[in-house]
Order: C-alpha cells, then sequence, then structure tokens
C-alpha cells in the first residue's frame, strides 16, 4: 500500500513498529514507533504522558515529511 | 543413533495462546511440541526433535536483539545436530523470526538450518537467500505438505549430504547457481520451450527475470503548514461496530470513513477489526494506531494543513500482496486527484 500510494505522487511516511519489514515491502520514509499492537501510544503511560508520546512520534514523521530522501531512510 | 533435531516454533504453535500471549518470553521444553510431531513423524526415526524453542512473536520482532541471544544460548546447549524453524506459513512477524533464529544459528551457531513460510511472507524477502527457506501453503492446512520437505532437507543438511536444486528440493530459490550438464542441449530446450508457449501449453522458464519493484521516494514537503495529511492505516481501526465487515484475516476489501468531526478517538466511535495483534490497546484508544488526536493539536497549532476528511483502513493480516497493491492503488489515485501530497500509513 506504502508503494503504491507514493507511486501516485503522494509523500508517504510509514509508522511502524518493525522496520524490517517496512524495509521488505518498500518504503522510503520510515519512523519507528513503540509496539505492534499500540505503535503511537503507550497503555503504561497516562492519558496525557501518551498524548505527549504520541506527539512526539507525529513530529517525527513531519520532520520526515520535510526531509528531502534518495534512498530507504528510517527516521529514529 | 537418530540425528539431535532442535525446533523453534511461536507461541500459537505451541498451543500456549494467540495475540492475548504474543509478548511470551524465550522458553525451552525437552522433546517435541505441537507441529514438531508432524515432524517426528516425517523424520521417521532417521532424526528426533529433542527440545523445542518457544517464543511470542510480538516479544522476539520488539526485542529482536535479546531474544535471538536468548533463543539462541537455548538452541545451542541442546547440542542439535540440526536446527527447524516453523514453519510460519503467512504468519508474517513469525516469519521473520523464523528467518532471524534460522540467519542466526547458521552464522552464529554454524549448524545446519531449514525453515518453512508461504512466498509472500515478509520473512521469505529478507532471508531467502540466507537460509533454506522451504515454499508452503499460507495457512497451518499446509503442514502435511510442508513436513516431509522440511524434514528431508534437514536430514540431508545434517548429514553434509548433496543438496539439490531449489525446484526439486522444495526450498525457495537463493539465488546460487550450481554447474551441471542437462541431457538435452539449449536449442533444443529453446525450441520445445517456444513449441509450448505457442501451443498455449505450460512450459518453465530457466531464467526468471528479476523484480525490482522499488518506488522513487515522493518529494519533500515544504510548506507543511499549507498541506493536507490523508491517514492510512494496516492496523484496522474502523468505525465501532466495523460498518464494512472488513475481515480480521485476509481482507478482501478497504474502508473510507468521515473523520472530519473527529477531535480524537474514542473506545466509543472506534474500534479495530485486526485479527493479527492483541485488540485491546486499539479498542481502548485507537490514536493509538491512528494519531488523529495529535493531528488535530498540530492542525490548530498551524503546524499541519489540515486532515484530509477521510481515513482510508484495512486489515494488514495475511492479505495477499495482490489485494493490498489494489487497495493502494485505489486509495493513491483518489488523494492524486484530490490534490494530496502527503500521507501517513501506520502499520501494527
Amino acid at each position: 500500500m506504502v508503494k503504491e500510494i507514493e507511486r501516485a505522487g503522494v509523500t508517504v511516511v510509514h509508522m511502524c513498529t518493525v522496520t524490517p519489514i517496512s524495509m521488505t515491502v518498500g518504503a522510503n520514509r520510515i519512523v519507528p514507533t513503540i509496539a505492534i499492537p499500540h505503535p503511537l501510544g503507550n497503555p503504561a503511560l497516562t492519558h496525557e504522558e501518551e498524548f505527549e508520546l504520541r506527539y512526539k512520534l507525529v513530529e517525527k514523521a513531519l520532520k520526515a515529511f520535510e526531509t528531502p530522501v534518495d534512498d530507504q531512510t528510517i527516521f529514529d | 543413533m537418530s540425528l539431535r533435531v532442535v525446533h523453534y516454533i511461536n507461541q500459537f504453535f505451541a498451543q500456549i495462546g494467540g495475540e492475548e500471549k504474543a509478548d511470551y518470553a524465550p522458553e525451552y521444553r525437552e522433546g517435541a511440541v505441537g507441529p514438531g510431531l508432524a515432524l517426528n513423524a516425517a523424520f521417521k526415526g532417521e532424526a528426533e526433535v529433542v527440545g523445542t524453542v518457544i517464543c511470542g512473536d510480538s516479544y522476539f520482532n520488539e526485542n529482536l536483539d535479546a531474544a535471538k541471544a536468548t533463543v539462541l544460548k537455548m538452541i545451542s546447549d541442546a547440542k542439535p545436530d540440526v536446527v527447524v524453524c516453523g514453519p510460519a506459513f503467512n504468519a508474517g512477524r513469525y516469519g521473520v523470526a523464523c528467518g532471524t533464529v534460522a540467519a542466526a544459528v547458521k552464522d552464529e551457531l554454524n549448524l545446519p538450518v531449514v525453515t518453512g513460510m508461504y512466498e509472500e511472507n515478509p520473512g521469505a524477502d529478507m532471508f531467502k537467500n540466507k537460509v533454506y527457506i522451504i515454499a508452503t501453503k499460507n495457512s497451518a492446512a499446509g503442514m502435511r505438505d510442508a513436513a516431509p520437505k522440511m524434514a528431508s532437507l534437514a536430514i540431508k543438511l545434517a548429514k553434509g549430504e548433496k543438496i539439490g536444486a531449489s525446484a526439486e528440493e522444495g526450498y525457495m530459490p537463493n539465488g546460487l547457481r550450481v554447474n551441471f550438464f542437462e541431457a538435452e542441449r539449449g536449442s533444443t530446450r529453446a525450441v520445445k520451450m517456444l513449441l509450448n508457449k505457442l501451443a498455449g501449453k505450460p512450459y518453465t522458464t530457466e531464467f526468471p527475470m528479476p523484480s525490482f519493484d522499488r518506488v522513487a521516494p515522493g518529494a519533500a514537503i515544504t510548506d507543511l503548514a499549507h498541506t493536507t495529511i490523508a491517514l492510512v492505516t494496516s492496523g484496522g481501526i474502523v468505525p465501532k461496530g466495523n460498518p464494512d465487515h472488513i475481515e480480521s484475516s485476509s481482507a478482501s476489501k478497504f474502508g473510507r470513513y468521515d473523520i472530519s468531526s473527529f477531535e480524537d478517538l474514542t473506545a466509543a466511535d472506534h474500534e479495530t477489526a485486526h485479527g493479527g495483534y492483541d485488540p485491546v490497546y486499539a479498542n481502548e484508544d485507537a490514536d493509538r494506531v491512528l494519531p488523529v488526536d495529535v493531528l488535530r493539536k498540530m492542525e490548530k497549532e498551524g503546524k499541519i494543513g489540515g486532515i484530509y476528511p477521510y481515513f482510508f483502513t484495512t486489515v494488514g493480516n495475511g492479505t495477499a500482496v495482490a489485494s493490498a497493491k489494489k487497495y493502494g492503488e485505489a486509495i493513491g489515485k483518489e488523494l492524486r486527484d484530490a490534490g494530496i501530497k502527503a500521507a501517513i500509513l501506520t502499520s501494527t
């Protein structure tokens, strides 16, 4: 899906936990996330802390959008 | 004395549990467990599963280095002649775990190893050039076919016997070429192939063209403050009740749902349809998979232009690559036609 959407001319940031799979499927901008069942959250935190965590992860995605890349890149 | 085999399997095949037990830490058990019994039958007394290492799929993938080290030590301590991993069929995380363990057994323990999985399992592309992977069907119903092939290859490897070509042994082509003499010369084979092709009969190419399907990275977005971002997920987030009945595995469709009126996703209005991970956390708060709440905040702060009014979703669990490609094309087309330049795609 990442590849076909990007092929249509839409820049895609793939946010996922198992980044080797993301590399294999051909995502170009990859942001690693927390865990498989809750990539953008952590149920061990308070609601506010979790929001903060998610906000920071999405900020990384925004940074990835702004960064020109030539090849598959993981934005740690 | 029969050959000693150590077998690696996941929590599901060890009958410990499904997704709620996917965070199960590595454990060693004496003897065969689950699919190890089918392997033992296929070994016909020449080899025997002396021990089984079990690890939860999420645990393995989320703690890759630590899990690999622990699993490797358990395998090594059991002193195997050969190691078998899986088969993983079309279970993605399990396939990656089997491939990772198999490659480590080969490289770090210098022991022969065989694994098995379906050709579309992401673990196949990652590891088929590194270890022998028997090509299996896409579900556990393929165990009856897979066990004899894996057992036969494991015995040959343990005995140091010559391994035949991929088509003969049933493993995925690994890019290695071996010189040999064909019974018929090339020109004869080529003409026969051409005649079959012209007659519409089946024929097998001797040199399949590699498919490197890569898409060049999209352009960087320079004015995010005026850019509308689309949200897409393979994590199965749907409006509560899953109105279009997106399947929990092998999804036959994707959904497109209005989020223009949502500031925040909650248990009252959204949930996941995905059957391949523990749904508790996503059902409690779907923002953990589809970050609508923080994007709304960023929209108010002027960091982004806005969120595309619809999000797109499917269940990436045993879903055929051809289906995912089709959904991606349809989503890509709508976004392009709407002038959308940026999408965040989340996966579980």
